[in-house]
């Protein structure tokens, strides 16, 4: 009997249904040693994966999420975390741990018609949050507007020349913290949320990367490490957080934390700083004696794409 | 429950069989192992390509923060739908007592299996970290269950694997051990697996509709518009595999599934043309901003036109194909190739429309109207030709373990 002829059940009950093969040893000889020679190939083919095995560590691996670390594990997570950054960058770096400040909520104000579309905030966040140098990445995408439209359609991001131009206004975007965040909800494993301040945060090490929350935002205000992002030495910040500025694992989400490392240590966020026109306002907005409060109370406040119901922590006005 | 014989249990037994079933799948002809060391290598193609995406970082896509997602999700998008065509031969075989249909039935639950696989791979073919990815994983990781629907699409997605891998099984297996299968323990299996085909497409659609910051997915019709595309290319690539199935193997009795299955696509084609016109027309005739994505899809946008091509080939297929599967000559035998022909250009107008049709233009314009174009890398494709080359392997090999039953199906 052939190996392509089925038996049908007639057979003696040890056979059942399938059939007897001549050259039994010979035949699975010759399968072994191509299933062997398939295996090898296939760890060949895979051999890559022992060089990104070598950038992560098995502590690293077996991290658990930033809610649940002990005082006594954050410390050595952080720990680890400032020495990878020295092996890796040859900076010395101190990563902190803030947290939100009770009683605080964090809002943000832009003044349209005090923006003139320099774009020194762009900068500042840059070198602020250690972004990838390469690639110029930044949290904030400010859009150059015809005047006369609301309509992002007629905006463009890659405005050049003098600034500002005559008939143009300028609309800078970054997180808008939403009260109603779209990419807290779909992300599948809780790697980012909304922390009691206000701030929507990522734990770096928790994020599977899959870009779900990227497709989810509205704003355009996250950002994916395609590589792992370099930064030369000296130019890195030291002054960092665990949950916001501290060099980006490569393969993770990222995005604006409002600066928590300077804001819940009670200083102003890099991109208000920076910018030169003073058309940025931050603060807390429960606190009724703020400026923020009071531009909210007398300002004609409006947001980013309202019918969506994401509830910005962010707002927009002219005067 | 059956009795076993005294001498063997299902615990020494069961592996056995697998055994042996893998050891018939690895015999054929010489055009057999042919074909399986040919998508073999392109598998290993894949998995070199893919290793190398996990060591140098998703840089070697040509994904960006505009557009974050690409041919990966696309691919799993579509696959979805093929695993959940899988049913339409379901349907009839136990729905509407079709015993030809009932006789090979089991090719469309093997190739919901394979189509599986393929889905989960490209998943993780499309994570930034495979390396995390036990943090899904619920009780060890954090699943957001039930607020992400990435999660539901986990669980409706493995679920139904596990349906079809225990129907699969336990008919394979009752037939190994040359006894009659009992209902009772796959039946409803079988019903759950009719509905559970329907969820999986209807998550899957799910993922994109509720999203409000994406105006070309955020419309209920993204869920009716999956399930008619699936029930196209399903049944279309289930005719084709038959048709090879009766000429290379000589199996009988397929030309009854086969008019079955090309009258189901008769009207699954014209559901999903009519969708499809009714969608145009509602964000044409309205116009405004939440239209720059059809505009780029089918026209182009500030002269960007990467995708007019690809959609304009779907139509041109999709409508092609509904013209021929209309025409009554496609059931007659000597039109053969012609039903071939319609097949696959109903199976390739789903795979664009799904793919560059559906996940691109959802990222263009961007979310703030930034109009950056997507055309996949070269290490996109290698990586994708290795999951569909594991994928057929897959279908090959479960192909092969269920010839016994498909040659001399038992009585019932």
């Amino acid at each position: 009997m052939t190996a392509t002829e089925n038996g049908s059940p007639k057979q003696p009950s040890t056979d059942r249904s399938l059939p007897v093969i001549e050259n039994f040893t010979r035949r699975a000889a010759v399968k072994g040693a191509f299933a062997t020679l398939g295996a090898g190939a296939f760890v060949a083919a895979i051999s890559p994966l022992r060089q990104a095995a070598e950038n992560s560590s098995a502590a690293e691996f077996m991290q658990t999420h930033y809610t649940e670390l002990s005082p006594d594990q954050k410390g050595d997570v952080i720990a680890r975390l400032e020495a990878e950054t020295k092996e890796k960058y040859g900076a010395d770096v101190t990563i902190a741990d803030d947290r939100p400040i009770p009683g605080t909520k964090f809002v943000y104000a832009i003044n349209l018609s005090v923006c003139n579309g320099n774009g020194k905030c762009v900068e500042a966040c840059h070198k602020e949050n250690n972004h990838d140098r390469d690639t110029n990445q930044s949290y904030i995408r400010v859009l150059e507007m015809p005047k006369g439209t609301m309509d992002m359609e007629k905006g463009s991001t890659t405005y050049s020349g003098t600034v500002p131009k005559d008939d143009k206004f300028y609309l800078p975007v970054q997180c808008q913290q939403c009260d109603e965040p779209p990419c807290v909800d779909v992300c599948p494993v809780k790697a980012t949320w909304k922390e009691e301040d206000g701030i929507v945060v990522v734990d770096y090490n928790w994020c599977i990367g899959c870009r779900y929350c990227e497709a989810a935002c509205p704003y355009h205000a996250r950002r994916f490490n395609w590589k792992k992002p370099e930064v030369p030495a000296k130019e890195i910040n030291p002054d960092q957080s665990y949950l916001s500025n501290r060099v980006r694992p490569v393969g993770v989400v990222e995005k604006c934390t409002y600066c928590l490392h300077r804001t819940r240590r009670g200083k102003l966020p890099a991109c208000l700083e920076a910018c030169p026109t003073g058309a940025r306002v931050f603060g807390n907005i429960l606190d009724p004696e703020s400026n923020i409060r009071w531009i909210l109370e007398n300002k004609r406040v409006y947001i980013l794409k309202e019918e969506l119901g994401t509830k910005p922590a962010f707002f927009y006005y002219f005067d | 429950m059956s009795s076993i014989p005294a001498k063997e249990s299902h615990t020494t037994s069961y592996p056995k069989f697998i055994g042996r079933s893998l050891w018939l799948a690895t015999e054929g002809s010489f055009a057999f192992y042919a074909w399986m060391t040919m998508l073999t290598a392109l598998f290993l193609v894949g998995a070199n390509a893919w290793a190398n995406q996990v060591a140098g970082g998703m840089i070697g896509t040509n994904m960006t923060d505009q557009v974050s997602w690409g041919l990966y999700i696309a691919n799993f998008t579509f696959m979805v739908g093929l695993a959940a065509g899988g049913v339409m031969m379901v349907i009839p075989a136990y729905l509407y007592h079709d015993r030809k249909m009932h006789d090979v039935v089991i090719i469309g639950e093997l190739l919901a299996i394979a189509a599986i696989v393929m889905c989960l791979m490209f998943v993780v073919a499309d994570l930034g970290r495979p390396d995390r990815f036990w943090h899904m994983i619920p009780v060890i990781g954090k699943f957001n269950f039930p607020i992400s629907m990435l999660t539901w699409d986990v669980i409706v997605l493995n679920v139904y694997l596990l349906l079809n891998l225990h129907v699969c099984g336990y008919l394979l297996y009752m037939r190994y051990l040359g006894r009659k299968p009992n209902p009772t323990w796959y039946i409803p299996v079988v019903m759950l697996s009719i509905v559970w085909a329907i969820s999986i497409h209807t998550v899957t659609a799910f993922l994109y509709c509720g999203l409000g910051g994406r105006p070309f997915w955020n419309t209920a019709l993204l869920a009716p518009r999956f399930l008619a595309s699936a029930f196209v290319s399903g049944p279309a690539f289930i005719i084709v595999s038959l048709i090879l199935i009766k000429k290379l193997t000589g199996i009988g009795g397929l030309d009854g599934p086969i008019a079955t299955l090309t009258k189901i696509i008769r009207v699954t084609i014209l559901i999903n043309l009519l969708m499809v016109a009714s969608e145009l027309f509602t964000e044409f005739y309205t116009g405004g901003s939440h239209v720059s994505a059809a505009k780029y899809l089918f026209f182009g946008l500030h002269g960007k036109t990467a995708l007019v091509p690809w959609t304009w080939t779907a139509i041109g297929l999709n409508v092609t194909a509904a013209l021929l599967f209309l025409w009554p000559g496609t059931l007659r035998f000597r039109w053969r190739p012609l039903l071939v022909a319609a097949c696959c250009m109903a199976f390739v107008g789903a795979w664009i429309e799904k793919g560059m049709g559906l996940i691109i233009p959802g990222f263009v314009p961007s979310t703030l109207h930034e109009i950056v174009e997507y055309v996949p890398s070269q290490l996109e494709w290698k990586v994708t030709v290795g999951i569909w080359a594991f994928g057929l392997m897959v279908f090959t090999i479960a192909i092969k373990t269920a010839l016994p039953t498909l040659k001399h199906p038992a009585e019932h």
